[in-house]
């Protein structure tokens, strides 16, 4: 509201700190690739590519730019949901998102072999899963949407995406108790969340559904700082709730929707990122901190991927035990310094 | 007496307040007729589930009159539109805020919302008007500081700092005493009255400090089983409206020091 302009240099610090770590998380892999060609390979045509370009332009980068996606959009998700429902323990996927998508992907993994055969290999594929887990969310989200256009009370509609994660977690296990191993396995593996499985043709489709999320968060932000003062007082200001709520709940589902489709059920960034970023701009101005979060994420999703990749070894570990390994321990840090969580 | 032109800012014709549900309406009060003027000090008072906070929600539009009509400056409050509404009237709820980590000036500024463009930015108009009413509340010294590190009495005072910000004709506190100690209930009170005074705006407040609405109101509102009544303090005492607000098994007014007693 004032003061925007003591918050530049902080801003500069993060965008400088995100160029850099972008670069590095390029560069480091199973094969080190000296500067030289990380620069040269974002100016090279595509048919004169050496090889070590080609892991740029065709592996690293995409990778790079869905980490920043995955960082910032599950950050800003969970900022807006632990707003929206005055909880700091909110999270992109309290309203059922993830469960919805797991019901999607395990249909598909799980059910395949009730369809057999054929049917059963082209069911598997990568974009088979991508549309199983959207359209799983956006059901869940969907039915969430429905139920709480009918209730008054957003405590509520936290209740009711609860509710709904427990009956497709249900639902999944009785699928996963009639699978085989072999699909277990590939459910698992699954839910270790990936961001290199991307190429150009996903991350254009997936950057042009997080633009459209990011859009909705844009015009939320009004609405989102009215709602600090509580619910009462936003309608005694004139702010139209459940237009906001709407608004804020269609953003959220865009952003953390898309990305569980694409890169998996990605853990504790939505929760933790917002918290790390009050904690150091020390404000909860959405029109400051929409922005923060962005930068937080990002650089955070960079570095967990960059360690991730275990750097020079043929290894890759699950980037959601990397991200859950770094963001448990904030949020235990953050409340023992704090005592208490403000939001 | 001075003869002043008055003008009325709200106004309610034949209303009954309660509750509808589908089955049958809960009649709380009915044939309210009462009438603010401007530049007025209104203490709302009556005894616990008399039905003052019904009254104030159903005055402020959170729920509705199940019959009469309420007149806010001469026009119907059913024709209100909520940013309407929010520009003419403004409310200090017994709430807290949800977010303590606020610094007082954001809260004042919130005050600012149903005027400020899409993304919520203040002009120079909007901060001299916030600055106004940081000065007229005097919580001027706290500006900076975040509200969990306020006190009740404090943080009071902001939220009534938030109200005039909003710069509405109306200004509709719930039990702005409450939590607080006996000095601050003076103050805030004395607080409300010297507002009225200098800002012409219409302050009305339900409270159970009748002792102290007594000696600031320009009016009041006396909820009690038997009716409504509504008149000037004194006006009020001599009507003996205040005898019948308590069972009187235990607790009697006194007409001469204009306050309650204990039955020994």
């Amino acid at each position: 509201m004032i003061n925007t302009k003591s918050y530049n240099t902080s801003f500069v610090l993060l965008a400088v700190l995100l160029l850099v770590l972008f670069v590095v998380n390029i560069s480091l892999g199973s094969v080190s690739i000296s500067l030289d060609t990380i620069f040269s390979s974002f100016f090279t045509k595509t048919d004169q590519l050496s090889n070590h370009e080609y892991i740029i332009q065709n592996y690293r980068l995409p990778k790079a730019i869905t980490a920043i996606l995955v960082g910032s959009g599950l950050g800003i998700s969970g900022l807006l949901m632990q707003t929206l429902f005055r909880n700091p323990l909110a999270g992109p996927f309290v309203l059922g998102i993830t469960s919805g998508a797991s019901l999607g992907v395990a249909l598909v993994i799980l059910g395949s072999s009730v369809f057999g055969g054929f049917l059963a290999t082209f069911l598997v594929s990568k974009w088979s899963l991508v549309i199983a887990a959207s359209l799983g969310s956006f059901l869940v989200l969907l039915l969430v949407l429905i139920v709480s256009s009918k209730v008054r009370d957003t405590m509520a509609i936290l209740i009711i995406g609860l509710m709904f994660g427990s009956i497709t977690a249900a639902i999944v296990s009785v699928l996963s108790y009639f699978s085989s191993a072999e699909q277990l396995q590939q459910y698992i593996f699954w839910g270790f969340g990936s961001l290199g499985d991307l190429d150009w043709s996903e991350v254009k489709i997936f950057g042009l559904i997080y633009s459209i999320g990011i859009l909705f968060c844009v015009l939320s932000i009004k609405g989102l700082n009215t709602l600090l003062l509580g619910e009462n007082y936003a309608k005694s200001l004139g702010l139209n709730i459940k237009q906001s709520r709407l608004l804020i709940i269609i953003a959220t589902s865009l952003l953390a929707g898309t990305i569980t489709a694409f890169a998996g059920p990605i853990a504790f960034i939505g929760l933790a990122i917002p918290h790390v970023t009050r904690q150091v701009f020390n404000t909860s101005n959405h029109k400051i901190l929409l922005p923060a979060v962005f930068l937080f994420g990002a650089i955070i999703m960079l570095i967990c991927d960059s360690i991730a990749q275990l750097p020079n070894t043929d290894y890759m570990l699950p980037i959601n035990a990397i991200t859950s390994l770094f963001g448990a321990p904030i949020v235990v840090w953050l409340l023992v310094r704090q005592r208490k969580m403000v939001f | 007496m001075k003869i002043k032109t008055q003008h009325t800012i709200l106004k309610t014709e034949n209303l009954t307040i309660g509750y509808s549900s589908k089955k049958e309406d809960t009649v709380v009060a009915s044939n309210i007729n009462i009438s603010l003027q401007k530049g007025e000090l209104i203490g709302l008072v009556g005894g616990n589930g008399i039905g003052k906070s019904t009254l104030l929600r159903t005055l402020t539009k959170v729920q509705h009159p199940l019959q009469g009509t309420i007149i806010l400056n001469n026009k119907d409050l059913k024709n209100y539109i909520n940013l309407e509404l929010a520009k003419t009237l403004s409310l200090v709820l017994t709430e807290p805020i949800a977010s303590k980590n606020l610094t007082v000036f954001e809260v004042v500024a919130l005050g600012r919302q149903p005027y400020t463009n899409w993304v919520g930015n203040l002009s120079e108009h909007d901060i001299s008007i916030i600055n106004t009413a940081i000065l007229q509340t005097n919580i001027e010294d706290l500006k900076h500081k975040k509200c969990f590190e306020l006190s009740d009495g404090q943080l009071q005072k902001v939220m009534i700092a938030r109200a005039l910000a909003q710069d509405t004709d109306l200004i509709i506190l719930d039990e702005p005493t409450t939590h607080l100690d006996m000095y601050h209930k003076a103050y805030i009170l004395k607080l409300l009255q010297k507002l009225t005074k200098d800002t012409g705006k219409t302050i009305l407040f339900s409270s159970h400090e009748i002792d102290l609405a007594i000696q600031l109101c320009d009016s009041m509102i006396v909820m009690s089983k038997e009716g409504i009544a509504s008149n000037s303090p004194c006006q009020l005492i001599e009507e003996g409206a205040f005898n019948n607000l308590f069972p009187k098994d235990m607790i009697i007014f006194d007409d001469k020091t204009g306050s309650f007693r204990v039955k020994k």
